[in-house]
């Protein structure tokens, strides 16, 4: 456990001490302050528009603000994902850091642990950047609370299973561009998936859409926590995990 | 301290390191020698841990690599080929992360830090970042990174490779002064390394044990014979180089005489002897005797270069016998 955190801590390190984490944030915090503002904007002007017409039916600011926003952030970590986990191991590998950490009394796991939850934090920072815009909608309307909870919940399980899959794809290469490009098409692939369910209903159409991580976090926009969703991000993390782990072994038997 | 027993490295296509065996006591200090690709690295992180023997055993401080690594890893320091630092930590920083990776804390921790960093003369760059440090500077951050621990056994994979001769001749006697606490290996394909900072020698070449001794005796071993350097004077002017040759030759016990280089009165020649037969006395009586003058006469010390292409250069010699087929 201890050695996780020192892992950890030294990933958070390399990354708010070079400006990769500042540009990661402002680039996410500009590009969702344009979705806020859009979906803010539409928001006004339909509340406008069905005021003048007459009908009064009832705007949730769930429904209409906080709900496609939470997805609009699900499919732009999609973007971001790729350029956190792609130095994480590529970067020792080409250095030859990975002998010091290798040669370490510390256990592979705790290595690969350690940066993948240095990353996963690393992301939870960008949320909390959306959170601050989501604060004005508290201050000055009236939405419910636990929906939002959940989705960012689903955001982060999301995102931890990506992140698992970056952190995977990043042992296999010295290359950081490598790295960060392939992971960005595997996310890539991942969210598409869900396409095929639109017009084909076969068995391995259904599996396709299943294996799509978007189609996971529908529930958790909505702000339901459908256990059956969880499971399947937790089975993700798991797996990247564990594929990083025997990679790792391997990286030592061939190198 | 170190026992290694058949300790084989395999490849897909190619075996880098073939049945090697050793042992290094306590204390010692070992270089490890061999020409470029000989396998010494792959040795060293077999046994660091980095990787796993394809077959055979190695055990550090009683621990076996394979079957605990962890204990192998809390006892060893490693310094590898290019020393692993992190360009964006600064020096102190770096020395706390490795610090605690190798599972210091707290009190012990500064303690150490600020020994290794006196050790190592790298006080004056405590808090520069790494990645702006010299190459010899960096070298000395990886040797402290390597000793934080106060380990039984460093590791060194060419700790001089790139540095300047002063920076060299640092790097040596910081090693030398280690030797004391630690059980060191030390991997090198400079001679004059090994003959200056070691005790013991291992050499290897394309992945198999060729020799393991101590550097004096290798030295005699490999001669065989021992060689005498005489220089001879004429008295009057002109020396006629093949009189004394033949005179020399005559001498009980010698084997071959060589002339190493001639001028007008004065000649070298080398005198080889069999091993044991001490023939200096003889061949100075045969020189005054002739009418000659005895101007120098010395044992030639063979150098360790010399030993290691005789040791390394009859393998290659064996190996080319076998015959490569040509396509006609």
């Amino acid at each position: 456990m201890r050695n996780i955190w020192i892992i950890c801590r030294k990933e958070l390190g390399s990354y708010f001490v070079s400006p990769v984490a500042y540009i990661l944030l402002i680039m996410f915090g500009l590009i969702f302050g344009f979705f806020f503002w859009n979906a803010l904007g539409a928001f006004v002007f339909e509340s406008i528009q069905s005021q003048m017409s007459g009908r009064s039916f009832p705007m949730n600011v769930n429904e209409w603000i906080i709900r496609p926003l939470l997805s609009n952030v699900s499919v732009i970590g999609l973007f971001f994902i790729p350029m956190i986990t792609m130095r994480l191991f590529a970067e020792e590998k080409r250095t030859g850091t990975i002998e010091l950490l290798a040669t370490s009394p510390v256990r592979d796991i705790e290595i690969i642990l350690g940066k993948w939850f240095a990353s996963v934090v690393l992301y939870a920072c960008l949320l909390l950047f959306t959170a601050v815009n989501f604060a004005f909608l508290f201050k000055y309307g009236n939405p419910d609370w636990k929906p939002l909870l959940i989705g960012y919940l689903g955001l982060l399980l999301q995102a931890g299973a990506l992140l698992a899959i970056g952190t995977f794809i990043s042992t296999l290469t010295k290359n950081q561009i490598i790295a960060g490009a392939v992971t960005f098409g595997a996310c890539l692939l991942l969210w598409v998936l869900e396409w095929v369910s639109g017009y084909e209903t076969a068995t391995w159409a259904r599996v396709l859409a299943y294996m799509s991580v978007i189609t996971h976090f529908e529930s958790f926009g909505k702000g339901v926590l459908d256990s059956k969703d969880a499971v399947f991000y937790l089975t993700v993390i798991f797996l990247g995990l564990f594929f990083t782990a025997r990679s790792m072994e391997s990286l030592r038997w061939r190198s | 301290m170190i026992t290694v027993k058949e300790l084989t490295k395999r490849y897909a296509r190619t075996i880098a390191v073939d049945q090697i065996s050793f042992a290094v006591e306590k204390g010692q200090i070992v270089g490890f020698l061999g020409p470029n690709g000989a396998g010494k690295t792959t040795t060293m992180r077999m046994l660091t841990c980095f990787f796993p023997p394809t077959s055979g055993t190695a055990t550090v401080a009683g621990f076996d690599v394979l079957e605990q690594p962890l204990e192998v890893k809390k006892r060893i320091g490693y310094l590898p080929e290019t020393p692993p630092i992190y360009p964006e930590m600064s020096t102190s920083e770096y020395l706390d992360f490795v610090g605690k990776l190798k599972g210091l804390s707290g009190a012990d921790l500064a303690k150490r830090i600020d020994y290794v960093c006196g050790r190592c003369a790298i006080n004056d760059v405590k808090a520069k970042q790494l990645g702006k440090l010299s190459k010899g500077y960096r070298q000395r951050v990886g040797l402290a990174q390597a000793i934080i621990h106060n380990p039984e056994v460093l590791i060194l994979d060419e700790p001089t490779a790139g540095l300047d001769p002063k920076q060299i001749n640092e790097t040596r006697e910081l090693i030398k002064d280690l030797a004391g606490e630690h059980t060191i290996i030390l991997s090198t394909h400079i001679l004059p390394e090994v003959e200056q900072t070691c005790e013991q020698v291992i050499i290897i070449d394309k992945g198999k044990l060729v020799a393991t001794d101590s550097v004096r005796n290798l030295q005699a071993r490999a001669r065989g014979a021992e060689s005498v350097l005489v220089e001879v004077a004429g008295r009057k002017g002109n020396l006629e180089a093949s009189s004394v040759q033949h005179r020399l030759e005559q001498v009980a016990g010698v084997s071959r005489v060589l002339c190493k280089q001639q001028m007008d009165s004065r000649a070298i020649f080398e005198v080889e002897s069999k091993k044991g037969s001490s023939i200096r006395g003889d061949l100075a009586r045969a020189v005054v005797e002739s009418g000659w003058d005895l101007n120098e006469l010395r044992p030639a010390a063979m150098s360790l270069e010399e030993v290691f292409l005789q040791l390394t250069g009859s393998e290659a010699a064996s190996q080319q016998e076998t015959p490569v087929e040509v396509q006609a």
